[in-house]
C-alpha cells in the first residue's frame, strides 16, 4: 500500500537571478503560484505552499495551505524537509513554481510510473538526462536519507537524486520542466506562452486593405488563431504575411468599429489593420 | 439618411447641390476636390480610391453629425468617390447649406479636414513613370510618429493638396 500522494509548491526561493519573487510572475493573467497550484490539486489529497517564514503573510501565498520552512538558507531542500517532516507518512509531488511551461499530462506521466517502494521518483532532464529534483515525487521514506543529507551539509537536490535509490522516468513532453530564471527568460516564456498555454485558437477574420491588401495578397482571411489582442495578432500576421508595416503606423479595427491594440479578441471577430489613410 | 456616402461612379455635383436647397437657408458652401496632375514631383496619371466601406461610412456619418451639431447648420453632403478615376475627376464632393455665409464656410472646412484625416480611404497614384504607390504609406516606414496624425502627416510631406476649387466659390 502506497502513501498517499500531497502536493508541495516551493515558493521560498531567493530568486536572486530573476530579481523579483517568482511565484507572482504572471504568463497569460495568472501567476506561476496559482498556475502551479491549478494544476497539482486535482491530482493530489492535499496541497500546500511552501514558504520562508517571512513569506507567510503574502497575499497570494496565504490564499493557500502553507508549510514554513524550519531551516534557513539551504536552498530547495528546505521546503522538502518541512513537508517531510510535518507529515510523516504522506509522500510528496514536489513543484518549483517556476515550471511555466509543466502540463498535467507531464504530472499524470509522473504519478503513473511512480515507485512508492523507491525513495523518490522523478523525471529525467531532456537537457543533461539528471533527475529533475522539483518536478519529482519524494516517498515518506526519504525523509531520514534528507535529514542524514543536509546535516552532511549537503545542499543539492539534484545531486541527492542522483545517488539515492530512484525510479528515473523520460520526459514524454521534452520542455515541460523548462524553467524560468531570469528576466530574460521570463520574457521569452511569457512571448511563448502569450496568453497562448490556456487559450484554445479562435477563429478570426482578418481584412487587409490598401497597401497591406497587396503585401498580403489578399484582401480578406480566415484562420485560426491564439492571439489575445490585436498586437499580437498583427505581430503573427507580420511573420505570416510578410507584412512590411510597423504597428506604430497603423490604427485597429474590430468589427467594423476603431479598436484598441489591447482590446480582447473574441472567436468570430473581424480585424482589419488600417494603413495611414489618404482620403479627400 | 447620414449624409455622407461612398460612390464607385462619377459623381454628379448638380444632383448633390440641388439635394441641399432649403428655403430657410441664405448661404450655399462647396468643396469640389479634384485629381491633379502632379503630386511631390511626379506626374500623375489617374488614382485609385480603396475605402474600407462600413467603417468609412459610420465614420463619415459621425463627422457630418458633429459639424451640424458645431456649427448650427441646416444641410450637409459629402459624398467620396472610391475606384479608378481619371485626372479632373471630383474625388470628394462636401456641401452645406445654412442661413448665413459664415457657418456654412466653417462646416465646410470642417467637414474635408476630418474627413481627410480620419475616412478609411487610401489612395494609390499611377505616374508618367509607370510607378505607382500608396498615398502617404510608400514614404513613411521611416517615420517614427503616428502617421494618423494630423501634423505627423504633413511633417514628411505626405498629405498631398486635392482642393482646387477655393470653399465658398458657388455661394450665393
Amino acid at each position: 500500500m502506497s502513501a498517499p500522494l500531497y502536493g508541495l509548491v516551493l515558493t521560498g526561493g531567493r530568486s536572486k537571478r530573476m530579481q523579483r519573487d517568482k511565484a507572482v510572475l504572471e504568463y497569460a493573467g495568472r501567476s506561476q503560484l496559482e498556475r502551479a497550484m491549478t494544476l497539482l490539486e486535482p491530482l493530489v489529497e492535499r496541497c500546500f505552499v511552501s514558504t520562508r517564514a517571512d513569506q507567510q503573510n503574502d497575499a497570494q501565498r496565504a490564499a493557500y495551505a502553507q508549510i514554513i520552512d524550519q531551516l534557513d538558507d539551504i536552498g530547495p531542500m528546505a521546503g522538502l524537509h518541512a513537508a517531510l517532516h510535518s507529515h510523516p507518512r504522506a509522500a510528496w509531488l514536489v513543484l518549483a513554481c517556476d515550471l511555466p511551461f509543466l502540463d498535467a499530462a507531464t504530472l499524470q506521466q509522473l504519478i503513473a510510473a511512480r515507485a512508492p517502494h523507491r525513495l523518490a521518483s522523478a523525471l529525467r532532464s531532456s537537457h543533461d538526462g539528471k533527475p529533475e529534483p522539483l518536478c519529482a515525487i519524494y516517498e515518506p521514506a526519504s525523509r531520514a536519507t534528507i535529514d542524514a543529507w543536509i546535516a552532511a551539509d549537503q545542499r543539492c537536490p539534484r545531486k541527492f537524486l542522483a545517488q539515492a535509490d530512484v525510479q528515473l522516468l523520460t520526459l514524454n513532453n521534452a520542455r515541460a520542466l523548462d524553467n524560468v530564471n531570469t528576466a530574460d527568460e521570463y520574457q521569452q516564456a511569457s512571448q511563448r506562452l502569450g496568453g497562448q498555454a490556456l487559450r484554445p485558437p479562435q477563429t478570426l477574420t482578418i481584412q487587409y486593405f490598401a497597401i497591406l491588401r497587396e503585401q498580403a495578397g489578399r484582401s480578406a482571411e480566415t484562420l485560426q488563431s491564439r492571439a489575445p489582442d490585436a498586437r499580437a495578432l498583427y505581430e503573427e500576421l507580420r511573420t505570416l504575411r510578410q507584412l512590411q508595416l510597423r504597428p506604430e503606423q497603423l490604427r485597429v479595427a474590430i468589427n467594423d468599429a476603431f479598436g484598441d491594440w489591447s482590446q480582447p479578441l473574441k472567436a468570430g471577430d473581424r480585424v482589419a489593420f488600417l494603413p495611414p489613410v489618404a482620403g479627400g | 439618411m447620414s449624409g455622407f456616402s461612398l460612390s464607385a461612379s462619377a459623381i454628379d455635383e448638380r444632383a448633390l447641390r440641388g439635394e441641399l436647397f432649403d428655403p430657410a437657408c441664405g448661404g450655399y458652401v462647396c468643396f469640389e476636390g479634384w485629381v491633379r496632375n502632379h503630386n511631390e514631383g511626379q506626374q500623375v496619371t489617374r488614382l485609385e480610391y480603396e475605402a474600407y466601406e462600413p467603417l468609412a461610412l459610420s465614420e463619415g456619418a459621425r463627422i457630418i453629425a458633429e459639424a451640424r451639431q458645431r456649427f448650427g447648420v441646416q444641410q450637409l453632403r459629402c459624398v467620396h468617390r472610391t475606384g479608378a478615376l481619371a485626372l479632373g475627376e471630383i474625388a470628394v464632393w462636401v456641401g452645406v447649406a445654412a442661413a448665413h455665409r459664415d457657418e456654412a464656410f466653417r462646416a465646410c472646412r470642417y467637414l474635408i479636414d476630418e474627413i481627410k484625416h480620419r475616412l478609411p480611404i487610401w489612395k494609390k497614384e499611377h505616374y508618367l513613370s509607370g510607378d505607382s504607390g500608396w498615398v502617404n504609406c510608400e514614404r513613411c516606414a521611416a517615420a517614427a510618429s503616428d502617421p494618423h496624425d494630423h501634423g505627423a502627416a504633413h511633417a514628411h510631406g505626405a498629405a498631398p493638396e486635392l482642393r482646387r476649387a477655393a470653399p465658398g466659390d458657388r455661394h450665393s
